[in-house]
């Protein structure tokens, strides 16, 4: 803050503080008692007046002590432009010595297990205990609070992963986030309508559901320019790109026709939020392992 | 000076009321006008996409903000929950500010990027089904009412002329850049957006 405003400020303010004074004073004056008096202020309406009595002691004394306090208050706590206060005390301090204060409690529960191993801590049962409530705070609005997740938000206990299961994976997922990003139609966005319906029957035969078996044939020509890229030709997906195994029983996105071909057609587009800046590593490792665990 | 020449002078009585009363505007308010740490937008602080601004303007017309803050205080208590406590700097665009007053939801500042674009709007359709204890109203009209681009690039000059830094070319295409949108897009945009300036939330 500038000069000048500092001073405006303090100058509005310790003004405000005096001219409250005085006119406590001021008003006061010619009152030396607070005992009642039968004078009056002068007026008579229709023969009733009104008393000039002084204001109580007790009530003109919390008005003194009221300017008083403010005055004490303007010279700890910062009030006057620049002025810190003698406390030094100001809200970003407060919230500081706070989070310090935390840190120094709870820091240490979570310190213990940050430099264990995931498979390991995965079978501690203090750590897991943590992990499943760091794991209901922060994952299971969408993954749910078993872990099962739901449509379009993956499952995390059947063991099935799209970027891979193995500890670091989950530590990278869980750090940097991750970003599943299906084109739609693959890479032949001219796919024809009777292309689609062709590709969809092919996928529905990895895992032998009821699909049209001629067009099911027809559609490994479309597989091969459209999904091979990612799926891979034995469609067990990749998961160096998130790109799921089409032959098992896991779908994130439905397994009848109509759904996959919707997700041919339109595509899918999903984010796992990284949290690598809101957890701390060591949290992190916790609920690493925990969703280790849940599959383990 | 005699109460009584105060009481039977409307005038001066007038003029000592404005004076008393003005007092603390002149010390709290006036001096925040010319502060830096008001005015100034802080490091990387971008004005929103026409989307975006879209969206804003969804979120105050379902009126959001009447259960929804977006300003998180300096208690650790808020800033383990939503992140880093809110900057005066992260506003400068904002016309009007959104900080709401309530939160019978909790505080949306830094909800970008903290859920996945389909968890808002699966949470947008039909709450309950993410959230089971939830008591938000579902909004599934805006999966089916697209953006009215026509006020889109009037908006953005009007904002243009308050001081908010558009280019003239972000003026000319905005309402091409929101048309034929759907609301839910607009309004994802928008959430998805908030608070993400300020990255370290820890």
């Amino acid at each position: 803050m500038s000069t000048f405003w500092s001073i405006w400020i303090s100058v509005i303010v310790l003004g405000t503080v005096f001219g409250c004074w005085w006119l406590l004073f001021a008003t006061r004056k010619n009152q030396t008692t607070d005992t009642e008096t039968d004078r009056t202020v002068g007026h008579s309406f229709d023969g009733i007046e009104e008393y000039d009595n002084p204001l109580p002691k007790w009530w003109y004394y919390l008005f003194v002590a009221t300017c008083v306090f403010s005055l004490g208050y303007l010279a700890l706590y910062p009030g006057l432009g620049n002025f810190q206060g003698l406390l030094g005390w100001s809200s970003t301090n407060q919230w500081e010595a706070e989070v310090q204060e935390a840190e120094a409690q709870y820091g240490e529960l979570y310190a213990k297990f940050g430099d264990t191993p995931v498979p390991e801590l995965a079978e501690n049962d203090d750590a897991m205990k943590m992990g499943q409530r760091l794991f209901a705070n922060n994952c299971a609005t969408c993954h749910g609070s078993a872990g099962r997740g739901s449509l379009g938000f993956p499952n995390l206990t059947d063991d099935d992963w799209l970027y891979g299961g193995d500890p670091d994976s989950i530590l990278t997922t869980l750090h940097e986030g991750r970003n599943g990003n299906m084109p739609a139609m693959g890479t032949m966005p001219n796919m024809s309508n009777e292309q689609v319906d062709q590709v969809v029957n092919y996928v529905l035969s990895f895992s032998d559901r009821e699909r049209d078996a001629e067009a099911a044939e027809k559609g490994a020509e479309v597989y091969a320019q459209a999904c091979v890229a990612c799926h891979g030709p034995d469609a067990k997906g990749n998961q160096d790109l998130g790109a799921p195994d089409l032959t098992d029983d896991t779908w994130l996105y439905g397994s009848t026709y109509d759904w996959i071909r919707e997700t041919v057609v339109n595509g899918r587009q999903n984010q796992m939020p990284a949290q690598g800046d809101r957890l701390s590593d060591d949290q992190i490792q916790i609920l690493a392992a925990y969703v280790y665990s849940l599959s383990n | 000076m005699k109460h009584e020449i105060i009481e039977k002078n409307i005038g001066i009585m007038i003029v000592l009321i404005i004076l008393t009363i003005s007092g603390g505007f002149l010390a709290e308010v006036v001096p925040l006008f010319f502060q830096k740490s008001v005015n100034e937008p802080i490091e990387g602080l971008e004005p929103l996409s026409a989307l975006e601004q879209e969206g804003r303007d969804i979120y105050i017309r379902e009126g959001c903000s009447v259960c929804h803050t977006q300003q998180i205080r300096p208690f650790r208590a808020e800033t383990e929950r939503y992140g880093h406590y809110s900057v005066a700097g992260e506003f400068v665009y904002d016309r009007p500010f959104l900080w709401g007053s309530k939160r019978t939801g909790p505080d949306l500042a830094r909800v970008g990027g903290r859920y996945s674009d389909a968890w808002q709007r699966q949470h947008l359709y039909d709450p309950r089904s993410v959230v089971p204890e939830s008591n938000m109203p579902a909004f599934p009209w805006l999966f089916e009412d697209r953006v009215d681009h026509t006020a889109t690039e009037a908006k953005i000059r009007t904002l243009q002329t308050l001081g908010v830094p558009y280019t003239d070319e972000q003026v000319a295409t905005a309402a091409e850049e929101v048309r034929g949108k759907f609301e839910i897009e607009a309004l994802v945009a928008y959430l998805q957006q908030l608070g993400t300036v300020i990255s370290e939330t820890r």
